[in-house]
Parts: C-alpha cells; sequence; structure tokens
C-alpha cells in the first residue's frame, strides 16, 4: 500500500467536459478508493489540445505524465495497469509534447496547469505580479508600457491596446469604465471561453491593471449566456477575489478602488460589437452607435470606457510582469506578441495553438492540426470568424500577421481558423454569410439590414444558374455598397467571406476561379 | 368541498413575483437585461404581462421594455419545454455534419427549431457557436455542453430529455 497523495489533474473546461471529463474523474476517484490509494483529483482548465480529451495528467518528479484521450470505461484498467504510479504506456511529459513544445505560452501560461478557482495556485504561478508591478508605476507609465508592447485589440480589430487607454487616461469624467468583451460569438473561436475557465484571476488582474491605468473604478464582463460554466468559474473567482482583497478598495494595500462585475448576453450575435455590446449593458436593445464619439470618450453610460477583448486583457499581466521589450520580442512586423490560434471544424487536432505571430496558416492547419478530421485533403480554412475570408490550400504560406492577410484580402481576426475538407460546397458557404447576417443584423443600417437578405436571393439565382453573369455582376455591386456603406463589421464584412469563396472557389458557383494561384491577390477585387 | 384557484389570482402571483425580482435588481446599472433573465430562470418565459410590471419598477415604457425582450433570442415569450436541447449549426460545427444532424434532429423531435414537442417534454432549437468549434458537432441539453455528438448520440441525449 502506498500511503503518498498522488496528484491527479483532470480539465473542469466546458469541452473536455463535454466528451466525459467528469465520468473520469469520478472513476478515477472511485477506482483509486479501491485500489486503497490515496489520490486528489484536480480539476483544472484544458492544455487546448482538444482531440486528446480527456486528457488525464499524473504528477511525477519529473513533470506531468499525460494520458488521452481517456475514456470512462478504460479508467478502470489503466489504474489496473499503474496509472497512479504512471508506468502504463502514456503520452509521456504533456510538456514535452510536440504540440506543446511549438507554442510559446504568456497568455495561456497557466491555463490548464493551475486549479482555475485557487487563488494561492495562481499566485504560486506567478499571478499578480503584473498588478504589482503596475502598482508601483504611475496610470501613464502603465499605458506606455502597454503601447510599447504592440499589444493590438485580440478581439479582431487589431487596434493597438495602450493607444485606447491613453485616449481614457486623457479624459476627465465623474466615473470611468472598464468592459470586458467576452461576448465570443465567432464560430470557431473558444480561447475567451477556454481562458475564462481555466485561469479567471488572470483576467481579473488584466482589468484591474486597466483600472489603475486610466483610472476607472468598476469594471464589466459581457459575457454570453451560450457558455453558462463561464459565467460560472468567472463569477466564483470574482467573489474568491473580493474575499483576497483583489477587488474592492485598497488593492493589494494600495490606494486603487476597482470592483468588478459580471454581465450575461441573451443571445445577440451583434453584441460582439462594441458599442452594441454597451448598449445590451445599459439595458437596451444590441443596436450599433454611429462613431464618433468613440467608447473610450464617451462609451457606457456616456463615461470614458476602456472597451477590450478577453484575450488582450489577459495578456497585459504578463507585459507589466515581464516588460513590454519582452514581449514586443515575439511576433513580426507590427503583429507583435504572441497571439493564441484556435484550430476547429473538420481538423484533425484541434485547440488552442499559443505562438509568436508569424507562423504560417499551412503550420498550424497541416502541421499542429494535421489537416481534416475526415482524413480527405483540406479544401479551404475561414480565418477569424464568420466574417473572416475563407482561404484556400495556395495561400498556407501566409504568415499570421494582421498586415499579411489584410494583404491577401483575408483578415487574422481573433484567431480563430476553421478547416473544411474537399466535400464543402463554398457557395452554399456563402450564402450562409449572407443569412446568417440576415438573422443577427441589429437592423439599424440599410447596407446591412437589406443587404443581407438581398445577397441571399442573389446567390440563390446564381446557384440557380438563372442570369448568372448579371446575378455576378449585381452580387459584386451588393457587396461593395455593403463594405462601404455598412455602419459596423457586421455588414461591412459579411462580403468578405462571400468574395473570398467566390475568387477562390468559383467553380462551385458554376464559374470559373479568377485566381487560383497561391499569390496574395488584392483584398477588394 | 374543493378548492378553486381563480385565473386572475395565477397572474396576480406572477406578477407579484414578476415585481419583486424587477425591485430587488432595480439598483444594478443597466438592470433590464438581468432582471429578464432572473424572470426566465424563476417563471420559464418572460410572458407579455411582465412587461408592464418590469416597465413601471424600472420607470421605462412598455414599449422600451418590449424592445428589448423581442430583440434576444434568449428571452422566450412562450413557456418552453421541460428540456431545452439546441444543436450548433455554425460554420465549425457545420464543417463536421451539423447539418445533417439538425436535420436528424428535427425528424426525431418531429418539431423544428424553436418548436417544442407535443408532450411538453423538448424544446428544440439551434444555436450559432457553443464554443465547442475542435469537438463539434456540438449540441447543447438544458447548460450541458455536449461534443462530437453523433445522431446516435443524440437520439441517447433526446431520449434521457424526454
Amino acid at each position: 500500500m502506498n500511503a503518498v497523495t498522488v496528484r491527479v489533474f483532470v480539465p473542469r473546461d466546458a469541452a473536455a467536459r463535454s466528451v466525459g471529463a467528469d465520468e473520469v474523474a469520478e472513476r478515477i476517484a472511485a477506482a483509486a478508493a479501491t485500489a486503497g490509494r490515496t489520490v486528489e483529483v484536480v480539476r483544472t482548465g484544458s492544455r487546448g489540445m482538444l482531440w486528446l480529451e480527456p486528457l488525464v495528467e499524473v504528477e511525477t518528479p519529473a513533470g506531468r505524465v499525460g494520458y488521452g484521450p481517456v475514456a470512462p470505461e478504460e479508467v478502470d484498467g489503466l489504474v489496473a495497469a499503474g496509472l497512479l504510479d504512471a508506468t502504463p504506456e502514456g503520452l509521456g511529459l504533456v510538456e514535452d509534447l510536440p504540440w506543446m513544445r511549438r507554442q510559446q505560452r504568456l497568455t495561456f501560461a497557466r491555463v490548464g496547469v493551475v486549479d482555475p478557482l485557487s487563488a494561492d495556485d495562481f499566485e504560486a504561478h506567478g499571478g499578480y505580479a503584473g498588478l504589482r508591478a503596475a502598482l508601483a508605476m504611475e496610470p501613464a507609465a502603465v499605458v506606455e508600457e502597454v503601447v510599447s508592447s504592440g499589444l493590438r485589440g485580440r478581439g479582431g480589430a487589431g487596434f493597438p491596446t495602450g493607444i485606447k487607454w491613453r485616449t481614457v487616461l486623457g479624459a476627465t469624467a465623474d466615473i470611468k469604465f472598464v468592459c470586458c468583451n467576452a461576448d465570443e460569438g465567432d464560430s470557431g473561436t473558444f480561447a475567451d471561453r477556454m481562458l475564462i475557465e481555466g485561469d479567471p484571476f488572470t483576467l481579473i488582474e488584466g482589468m484591474t491593471i486597466a483600472a489603475h491605468a486610466v483610472g476607472a473604478t468598476e469594471g464589466y464582463v459581457y459575457l454570453r449566456s451560450e457558455y453558462p460554466e463561464a459565467v460560472e468559474t468567472l463569477s466564483a473567482a470574482i467573489e474568491i477575489a473580493r474575499a483576497r482583497g483583489w477587488l474592492g478598495e485598497r488593492i493589494l494595500g494600495s490606494e486603487l478602488t476597482f470592483d468588478l462585475h459580471v454581465r450575461v448576453g441573451a443571445g445577440a450575435y451583434i453584441c460582439g460589437e462594441e458599442t452594441s455590446m454597451l448598449e445590451s449593458l445599459e439595458g437596451k436593445r444590441g443596436m450599433v452607435r454611429a462613431k464618433p464619439p468613440i467608447p473610450a470618450l464617451e462609451g457606457l453610460f456616456g463615461r470614458p470606457t476602456v472597451v477590450n477583448n478577453v484575450l488582450s486583457l489577459a495578456t497585459v499581466p504578463t507585459i507589466l510582469a515581464g516588460g513590454a521589450a519582452a514581449y514586443a520580442a515575439y511576433g513580426m512586423g507590427r503583429s507583435l506578441g504572441t497571439n493564441v490560434f484556435q484550430l476547429g471544424g473538420n481538423i484533425a487536432r484541434g485547440g488552442i495553438v499559443e505562438t509568436a505571430f508569424g507562423i504560417t496558416l499551412g503550420e498550424l492547419v497541416e502541421d499542429l492540426g494535421g489537416g481534416a478530421a475526415s482524413g480527405r485533403p483540406v479544401r479551404a480554412v475561414q480565418v477569424g470568424g464568420p466574417l473572416g475570408a475563407y482561404v484556400p490550400t495556395t495561400q498556407f504560406d501566409l504568415p499570421m500577421d494582421y498586415e499579411s492577410f489584410a494583404a491577401a484580402g483575408a483578415m487574422v481576426g481573433h484567431g480563430g481558423i476553421v478547416v473544411f475538407d474537399d466535400t464543402v460546397d463554398m457557395s452554399s458557404m456563402a450564402r450562409f454569410a449572407f443569412s446568417f447576417c440576415a438573422e443577427e443584423s441589429c437592423g439599424k443600417c440599410t447596407p446591412c439590414r437589406v443587404g443581407a437578405v438581398r445577397g441571399v436571393e442573389t446567390i440563390d439565382r446564381i446557384r440557380a444558374g438563372e442570369d448568372r453573369s448579371k446575378n455576378l455582376v449585381l452580387l459584386d455591386d451588393l457587396c461593395e455598397l455593403m463594405t462601404d456603406g455598412s455602419l459596423c463589421a457586421m455588414g461591412g464584412l459579411t462580403p468578405l467571406p462571400v468574395r473570398s469563396a467566390l475568387r477562390h472557389f468559383g467553380e462551385d458557383f458554376g464559374v470559373p476561379a479568377t485566381t487560383t494561384t497561391g499569390s496574395t491577390d488584392g483584398g477588394t477585387a | 368541498m374543493f378548492m378553486t384557484t381563480d385565473v386572475t389570482d395565477l397572474a396576480a402571483v406572477r406578477a407579484e413575483h414578476v415585481r419583486h425580482i424587477a425591485t430587488t435588481l432595480r439598483d444594478v446599472r443597466g438592470p433590464l437585461i438581468p432582471i429578464l433573465h432572473a424572470v426566465q430562470e424563476d417563471l420559464g418565459h418572460v410572458d407579455q404581462a411582465d412587461v408592464p410590471v418590469i416597465a413601471d419598477v424600472l420607470n421605462l415604457s412598455v414599449a422600451e421594455v418590449h424592445g428589448v425582450v423581442t430583440f434576444y433570442r434568449d428571452f422566450r415569450r412562450a413557456p418552453g419545454g421541460r428540456t431545452t436541447v439546441r444543436v450548433c449549426q455554425a460554420e465549425a460545427c457545420q464543417a463536421v455534419g451539423a447539418e445533417a444532424l439538425g436535420e436528424h434532429a428535427k425528424r426525431r423531435t418531429g418539431v423544428g427549431f424553436g418548436a417544442t414537442t407535443s408532450d411538453g417534454a423538448v424544446t428544440l432549437d439551434e444555436v450559432f457557436c457553443l464554443g465547442n468549434c475542435a469537438l463539434g458537432p456540438a449540441v447543447q441539453v438544458g447548460d450541458r455542453l455536449h461534443g462530437r455528438v453523433t445522431p446516435a448520440r443524440l437520439d441517447a441525449l433526446l431520449g434521457e430529455a424526454r
């Protein structure tokens, strides 16, 4: 009998639970009890190797040894074979897996490693080093640190985070807000969810740094209702943070006062657009606002407001802890630091890849992702969510960099990559882009509200072979109007998937493709 | 001797409940959506009769509250089934057969998206992204997420829900 307590790690991330992690955790506890062994089953976030979920890790002196994917019914056999002593054939040390070694985990450093609701675990793994560093600096110096790190908005638009903060810091008002946009509605993106479920204190720390930097006292996380586990985890983390003096008055003994609240969305995709999100936070219909005024000056309830994505805010602690220069040493061109890429759809090895900007699309999809799960050839990938372009495999040499993608008529967006094999009908995907826009448009501006409906009708005619050449001209005209005339990215970017599908996969629309080479042709072709 | 409950009494009880929720949450910033979520959580849906009560507590017009209720997909105007089953129909799940799974779900339940089975057991709906894009097709049963859902697995989940 071995009296030593063995620590076993099983994710509590919603994706891991969706394929049986809870049952696996229960079975391990039961099997250990039967074997007379003492185990501590720690529920962590997910490492992001989602094809290996449920991934079980066993602590050894050399590190954590992984087993996965583990089906609940396999647990008894694995424990009998010595899982608790890490003796059976497993995956080896998790940190040494090729998928992990290819990454530079800064924002996701603790995700999958720590118990997300253990404040002690968080501090033991470097938590609050960023905030402590920030509190020792003047607010303006914190802002300049974020500016010089090169951090750009990870929600998709890529606007420099520090510049936004500088505007809010310079504004005078009775109250300022920090709002985190966690309305991660884009298909193919799940990094916000995994960060919140796997390391929520990092988001709280990032928002607190933002509050110190701009002089805000109140923060809101607008989190989508489709993520009930994330809502639960973040709400619990906020309670713990309050009890630890990490939120409220005199945070970490400083003069800083800041409190944080979760607001749950209500099933409107458009609320991922920042002004629409602010309207929703105010209790209104999620209708897009015209800009200017920009939210940095007139945001929530008309007050100066920082609006940042989850990953932007969660990256700030590592920048403050390690210095802007260390962060900016990663990446290429004007895309500095790391980005959390997400591989989804028809992919053999889907999940999270945090790496410096500059890795190519092909390396992500083929080397790390292993191509299509179906075993068939990859035909297209959509990068950057429903409003992102469809990219053919001939462009797999494109580096993941905001400017390179823009030059190729595509966008990095939130870093989500959705893979389709050769059975996909791209005219159907183009039609879906319009119908999704028609469904989710807030209705404020005509190009989006009406254009999306006309787009569906026009594509239907093209697919049916009705006046094809005339309707293709009409479609192009409609796309141009929506691009130029829409109030926000919903209507303004819906033409991106449509035009890219048509340009690269014209044969699916009954016309020859205009571009079949791998060259980076113009964005507005 | 037997007891009867007047319909007006039920309506009054509900209105009182709604008023209590709205009054409790009235002082949070932007209280309307938290109130609507709480009403739906407690009472299953947001009834047309709830709208003037909430409007009264928040000092808003009925039209303003009505506009918000109808804007957001989450808020139900009529009671739903005991369990809500939502099949993801977004791109990443489409890439692994979500449309066929959605059609299968409609055939199995005999209802379309947004509708409830005649026995009141299941409300079937579509959803655009559950954040499980590497393990699709994804389905949500109540608050519980399921990944790599095959038609057979969906049948089992529907069976548990009935």
